[in-house]
């Protein structure tokens, strides 16, 4: 009998709402895999951040994998880790910062799997200088519905190697991971803060700082129009040369209920964004900052997502190639100020050309921007198509991991090799998303 | 607190514990039922900074079967500093109440294996005068209630155990630790539909850490439970007897 679903297995932007999901248990990551007597599907969920639907499987069943967390072996000469997926980027921090490694890339929360990070080829703040996440993993292991399990390297199923990295779970179960981490002197880094009136001081402050810079990332103010159009904060980093062992304390606010739909209004948007630009009155401001609050500053409120109320919230995340006039990027934030439907928290970065070994992987060279807009039905889901039929012609793609709504047409323009990838995916694993997209419009 | 002895030591919550432990540089002996889930934790707390892992396997029905694998415990690590007994099975009510056989084993495994190990680890402490015994329970060891009165009555035996041998090492400068922990999201609760009462292991397990250096005596985790269980154990029987828990 189909059970009724847990919070838990809901996607962190908790639409579209899960109505019936059913649970498989695995006793051991080793195996076997409790494939669905009634012929369904399985998908692998992690800790459930990805914010759309490609974490979830309504209809059909999940495989939870985020209790497979043991640690297998570490080299402290070469930084080379081997784990089981389930293992958090959270813990990763936690055992090894002390001892002076960091990961090699990471994303804007750290509660998220090594099983993950892997099936959306996830991307930092350094995509400029270290690419994605698949570039530092060496080996993984997957586990297969015709219960195989395969060591997938660079030489060794090197097919499925490139199909399951950014593959969205789909070529079956990853069950361990070897990563390379990243060695640093301190927890702490060198920042630097630049204020940008508009979208051209972005540019130039972006061109300038990241040969300096090893992490770099740009909070835009969403609500401002005309010569303060994609006006805001550029934030770049280097780890400190300087060891400094003691970390400020770590106080994680749990966000303490679902907030009123009515909320997160324009006005408040507006009021936030404004107060945050003039945050700092001074263009520049240096200073050394802790890991944590540099790279995770959401993560210090727990399930921020109910701060959007029962209906959830989109992401939409793009990526478009470089141009002489910035026009297209410019159309685009003229478009979302029209609107009035204020993106909350809207991050620019650019990215670099280092290639991904993942066939289905995000990331190319451009610039990138993540916004999130709270769910307001029909007219949120009219911004979104428009936006696409803007990013589709600059020859750009779009983020399945934070996506809800794309249709199937620019799912498949994001992703050249789709036909590639196809042929690798485990008859026995799929995901909403996947359905969603693939049915023909 | 350096060389840590854990019974059931690849259950849920004492895997947490493990790993505080194991941050500490401890080193560990890990018993449990499986020697491949032992072999995969060893391998993950080695890595987290533990100085030296050695396991044994054991089956918490046979008793004669426990002295044993102590024995391997004190030849491996020399000298223990504490033990957690954390092993333990939620029997399935119905069926205890249809087979006297599964009622008996459920309560070998919950209660007197439990015993049987503090014993051995009572008689060894107390003539060191130093150490710390710490033993999983449950909050639903504190008023029998007809969804699991058979649990209940293992854990509940039990921390009166606990408390009579606490009340007897105390002079000899040896702490007893009954840990009462409410629901925990673990495969044990697997099947169970999850409320926001449901803590996680780690939570718990990290607060078994905390309550083992500190040598601390009745600890409830989440802390709430001690004001839930003082409701409940104070609701008069007449009450009590005809509502539905």
């Amino acid at each position: 009998m189909p059970k009724k679903i847990s919070a838990r297995y809901q996607s962190w932007g908790r639409y579209p709402q899960i109505r019936n999901e059913q649970i498989a248990h695995m006793e051991r990551i080793t195996g076997p895999l409790p494939l669905p007597s009634d012929g369904g599907t399985l998908l692998a969920h992690g800790l459930g951040r990805s914010y759309g639907d490609s974490c979830v499987n309504d209809t059909q069943w999940i495989l939870p994998c985020a209790g497979f967390n043991n640690f297998i072996s570490f080299d402290a000469a070469t930084g080379t880790l081997r784990a089981e997926a389930g293992v958090s980027l959270a813990t990763i921090l936690d055992v090894f910062v002390p001892r002076g490694w960091f990961l090699p890339v990471t994303p804007g929360t750290k509660f998220v799997t090594l099983g993950g990070a892997i099936a959306n080829d996830i991307h930092g703040k350094n995509h400029h200088v270290a690419g994605t996440f698949g570039r530092h993993v060496p080996q993984f292991g997957l586990l297969r519905s015709s219960g195989e399990h395969l060591t997938c390297s660079s030489t060794e199923n090197s097919a499925l190697y490139a199909a399951t990295i950014g593959g969205m779970g789909l070529t079956g179960v990853i069950t361990w991971v070897e990563l390379k981490l990243h060695p640093i002197r301190s927890p702490y880094l060198n920042t630097r803060t630049t204020k940008f009136r508009n979208l051209d001081e972005f540019f130039d402050i972006s061109q300038e700082s990241d040969a300096e810079f090893e992490y770099s990332v740009s909070w835009v103010d969403c609500t401002s129009e005309g010569n303060n159009l994609g006006r805001g904060l550029f934030m770049a980093g280097n780890f400190s040369e300087r060891s400094r062992s003691k970390a400020p304390a770590e106080l994680a606010i749990p966000f303490p209920c679902q907030a009123p739909s009515y909320l997160l209004n324009s006005f408040f948007i507006r009021s936030f964004n404004t107060l945050y630009y003039n945050k700092q009155i001074s263009r520049v401001v240096e200073g050394l900052t802790h890991y944590n609050p540099f790279f995770y500053p959401l993560d210090a409120i727990l399930n921020w997502n109910r701060m959007y109320g029962a209906r959830g919230f989109f992401q939409y995340q793009f990526v478009v190639p470089f141009e002489q006039d910035r026009g297209i990027i410019k159309e685009i934030f003229a478009r979302i100020t029209r609107s009035k439907r204020a993106s909350f928290l809207a991050v620019l970065k650019t990215f670099g050309d280092i290639p991904s070994p993942g066939l289905m992987s995000f990331p190319r060279k451009g610039v990138t921007l993540a916004l999130d807009f709270p769910n307001d039905g029909e007219p949120t889901l009219r911004l979104m198509n428009e936006l696409d039929k803007v990013v589709m012609d600059a020859g750009g793609n779009i983020y399945p991991a934070k996506d809800a709504r794309m249709p199937s047409y620019v799912f498949r323009a994001s992703h050249p090799r789709l036909h590639q990838f196809i042929p690798h995916i485990d008859p026995r694993f799929s995901s909403s998303l996947w359905r969603r997209v693939m049915e023909t419009a | 607190m350096k060389r840590i002895v854990i019974i059931g030591a690849t259950s849920a919550i004492a895997v947490e514990t493990a790993r505080e432990f194991a941050k500490d540089g401890a080193a560990l002996f890990l018993i449990a039922r499986n020697q491949r889930a032992l072999d995969d934790l060893a391998s993950d707390l080695n890595v987290r900074g533990a100085s030296a892992n050695h396991t044994a396997c054991f089956d918490a029905l046979d008793i004669a079967s426990h002295e044993r694998v102590l024995e391997q415990a004190f030849q491996a690590l020399g000298e223990i500093d504490a033990a957690l007994i954390a092993h333990g099975e939620l029997p399935d009510q119905e069926h205890c109440q249809r087979s006297v056989s599964r009622t008996q084993d459920s309560l070998t495994t919950n209660l007197v294996s439990p015993i049987a190990f503090c014993t051995w680890l009572a008689n060894y402490f107390e003539k060191r005068n130093v150490g710390n015994i710490t033993v999983i329970t449950s909050v639903a060891g504190d008023r029998g209630r007809q969804s699991n009165y058979l649990y209940g009555t293992a854990k509940g035996g039990l921390a009166i155990f606990l408390q009579g041998l606490r009340n007897r090492l105390t002079p000899a400068g040896v702490t007893v630790t009954t840990i009462k922990p409410g629901f925990v999201d673990t495969p044990m609760t697997r099947h169970l539909p999850k409320g926001p009462l449901f803590a996680s292991a780690e939570t718990v397990g990290k607060r078994i850490h905390k309550a083992m250096l500190r040598g601390e005596a009745v600890v409830y985790t989440p802390f709430f439970w001690r004001f839930i269980m003082l409701i409940i154990q104070h609701i008069p029987e007449c009450v009590f007897r005809r509502m539905k828990l």
